[in-house]
């Protein structure tokens, strides 16, 4: 039996960004903003989901395969060294099979004082078409394997791939997940109606996030730090009225080219000279937000 | 609704790769290589010489940039002879104009067609790369091995009796490989393909029939991703490699020999409206004494002479 289609989910009330309670960030900072490094890791020949398929092309993908490599050799560090320089810690969308085959990557991630949060088993496993039991496995596999790996409990979850069941952000608020990357509706955090618990939409994006500059909207290098730049810039001023939220979400495979990775500076020195932002990692602009607005319940 | 209970299973979660082709190695923690004459980075510029049939095969798949419309294809079919033609000489103009020595990866067809332009590459002194038979010869899974084997036999075999060598280096269509490519290019005797973009230097890739090298050639950086699929200016793009030259160079102060693959198509960066500017990048590229360009059997041997 198929589970009944809605079309409005009921995720969250509706609010206008006009007239809304003042959120404040620490030291009178306007914007809070969040790097997300997706770390992931891709199978060469992973098993078949019957509702999407893992690679364009036939097993194997080589292009598409060693891309995605390319993240865990090369251009993570890139990326990494150039956070750490300017002052920007990172909140980790982690395939947490990647603590078992490339535990170098995660662990430099941890010696960084970044933050995990689950993206799923693989990158190239969907939850489409999961049972509850099955929905239950993965997340409690990424709590334990991430606990192991690093020693720190994952509060968050983004989709593996972005592929969700309606059921899915009930049971990350029962498994005592404060937050999910998946929901796109505000500059804001935003709670979230969960069968239990409490559970809050933090904004990453979509927009900017590295594979939409690159490959939906065929950005070059400069012009995508330049949007990153006017992002900031707009949230920032509008922040004044109540703390705005920018998220960064990358991927090394992207941002860490050797093309691309010298113009991404600007955007780190920009905003960090700025003045008005609250750099940060997406747990502390949780309990900051939820310092003001309390309990959802 | 569920899922199969092997959709949940992970056969090969664990240390490493998920395949035996090589191992995971951290990219600045290698030792360091050092190029010749203090350069710090070598610019390697292939060149895809390509011939499409104007009847077009989708067994196994299309090649990018194949034919389009119903037939006759008249506009694709001679929009790529362009490139055979005329952009093929402006590229190689701008690198001769510079002394400098480059690949080209060339379907077997292109040589047997116009012997000519193969004689004036490589009185160049540049290196031919197996490419293929023509835009015909896509290889992916699904293919029969022995169909694979014969398609690669075949381009080494008349790039072997037009030019007086058998190619040292591979190219596949779209660098698209099956399950059997690596071992089958190790078995024709290759030295090195050109196909992963996982790395930014040379590294061996272990096959059943033994190793071959792989030269990683960034799709990214290529005129066909930055302007044909990016839609990109020439002046962008001349921009993009030089914002990566300029990285790669700091780099190689701190860890070592850099590498960067310039992949060109004639039909794209050989037209009169974009070559100016390209010309001008690789000028500039001459004029720097850490940079030099080089061809893919010189690096690879460079590489394998490191300490």
């Amino acid at each position: 039996m198929a589970d009944a289609q809605k079309p409005d989910p009921g995720l969250y009330d509706y609010q206008p960004w006009r007239k809304r309670p003042k959120i404040s960030w620490p030291e009178g900072k306007t914007c809070a903003v969040w790097v997300a490094p997706n770390l992931e890791f891709y199978e060469l020949d992973p098993a078949a989901n019957p509702h999407r398929k893992s690679w364009p092309k036939p097993h194997p993908d080589v292009v598409g395969y060693s891309h995605r490599d390319h993240a865990n050799r090369v251009s993570h560090w890139r990326m990494a060294e150039m956070m750490t320089k300017h002052g920007f810690p990172g909140s980790v969308s982690l395939s947490v099979a990647l603590c078992d085959h490339i535990p170098e990557v995660v662990e430099d991630a941890n010696q960084r004082g970044w933050e995990f949060f689950s993206h799923g088993i693989y990158n190239t496993r969907y939850s489409y078409g999961m049972d509850e039991a099955q929905e239950r496995a993965i997340i409690e596999d990424s709590i334990a394997t991430v606990e192991r790996a690093t020693g720190q409990r994952i509060r968050g979850w983004l989709a593996p791939a972005l592929t969700h069941t309606p059921r899915t952000l009930d049971l990350l608020a029962e498994y005592g997940m404060d937050y999910t990357c998946d929901l796109y509706h505000d500059d804001q955090p935003t709670d979230v109606k969960v069968k239990s618990g409490q559970l809050t939409a933090i904004p990453y994006s979509l927009e900017v996030n590295d594979h939409y500059g690159f490959f939906i909207y065929n950005m070059s290098p400069r012009e995508y730090a330049d949007t990153l730049i006017r992002q900031y810039d707009r949230l920032a001023e509008e922040g004044a009225q109540s703390g705005t939220v920018m998220c960064i979400p990358l991927h090394s495979y992207l941002i860490g080219q050797p093309h691309r990775i010298g113009p991404f500076e600007s955007v780190l020195e920009h905003i960090a000279a700025d003045g008005r932002a609250w750099i940060t990692r997406a747990g502390d602009i949780v309990d900051r937000f939820r310092a003001q607005t309390g309990d959802a319940a | 609704m569920s899922l199969d209970s092997s959709y949940l299973e992970y056969p090969k979660r664990g240390r490493g790769m998920d395949h035996d082709h090589y191992p995971w190695t951290h990219f600045f923690k290698r030792e360091p290589v050092l190029w010749p004459n203090q350069v710090k980075l070598l610019v390697w510029p292939v060149i895809s010489l390509e011939y499409f049939p104007m009847v077009p095969s989708d067994d196994p798949f299309r090649a990018p940039g194949h034919m389009q419309t119903a037939y006759p294809d008249y506009r694709h079919y001679t929009a790529r002879e362009y490139g055979t033609r005329i952009g093929i000489y402006r590229l190689l103009g701008a690198f001769e104009k510079v002394g400098a020595s480059i690949s080209v990866a060339t379907n077997s067809k292109v040589a047997e067609r116009y012997p000519q332009l193969i004689e004036d590459i490589l009185q160049g002194g540049h290196e031919i790369i197996a490419h293929s038979t023509d835009m015909n010869g896509t290889i992916a899974s699904g293919m029969e091995e022995d169909a694979e084997r014969a398609l690669i036999n075949e381009s080494l075999d008349m790039l072997d009796k037009v030019t007086g060598q058998r190619p040292r280096g591979w190219l596949s269509i779209a660098r698209s490989q099956s399950f059997h490519t690596a071992k089958l290019l190790v078995e024709a005797g290759l030295d090195y393909m050109c196909d992963w973009v996982n790395d930014e230097l040379p590294y061996k890739f272990r096959t059943d029939a033994g190793e071959i090298v792989n030269i990683p050639l960034n799709h990214e950086l290529s005129d066909r991703q930055i302007i044909n699929v990016q839609q990109q200016s020439v002046d962008s793009y001349a921009q993009q490699m030089t914002d990566a030259a300029d990285w790669l160079v700091d780099e190689a102060g701190h860890y070592g020999g850099r590498m960067l693959p310039m992949h060109l198509t004639p039909y794209i960066m050989g037209l009169p409206y974009r070559i100016g500017s390209f010309e001008k990048l690789v000028a500039a590229m001459a004029d720097r004494p850490d940079v030099g360009f080089t061809r893919g059997d010189v690096l690879l041997d460079n590489w394998k002479a490191r300490p």
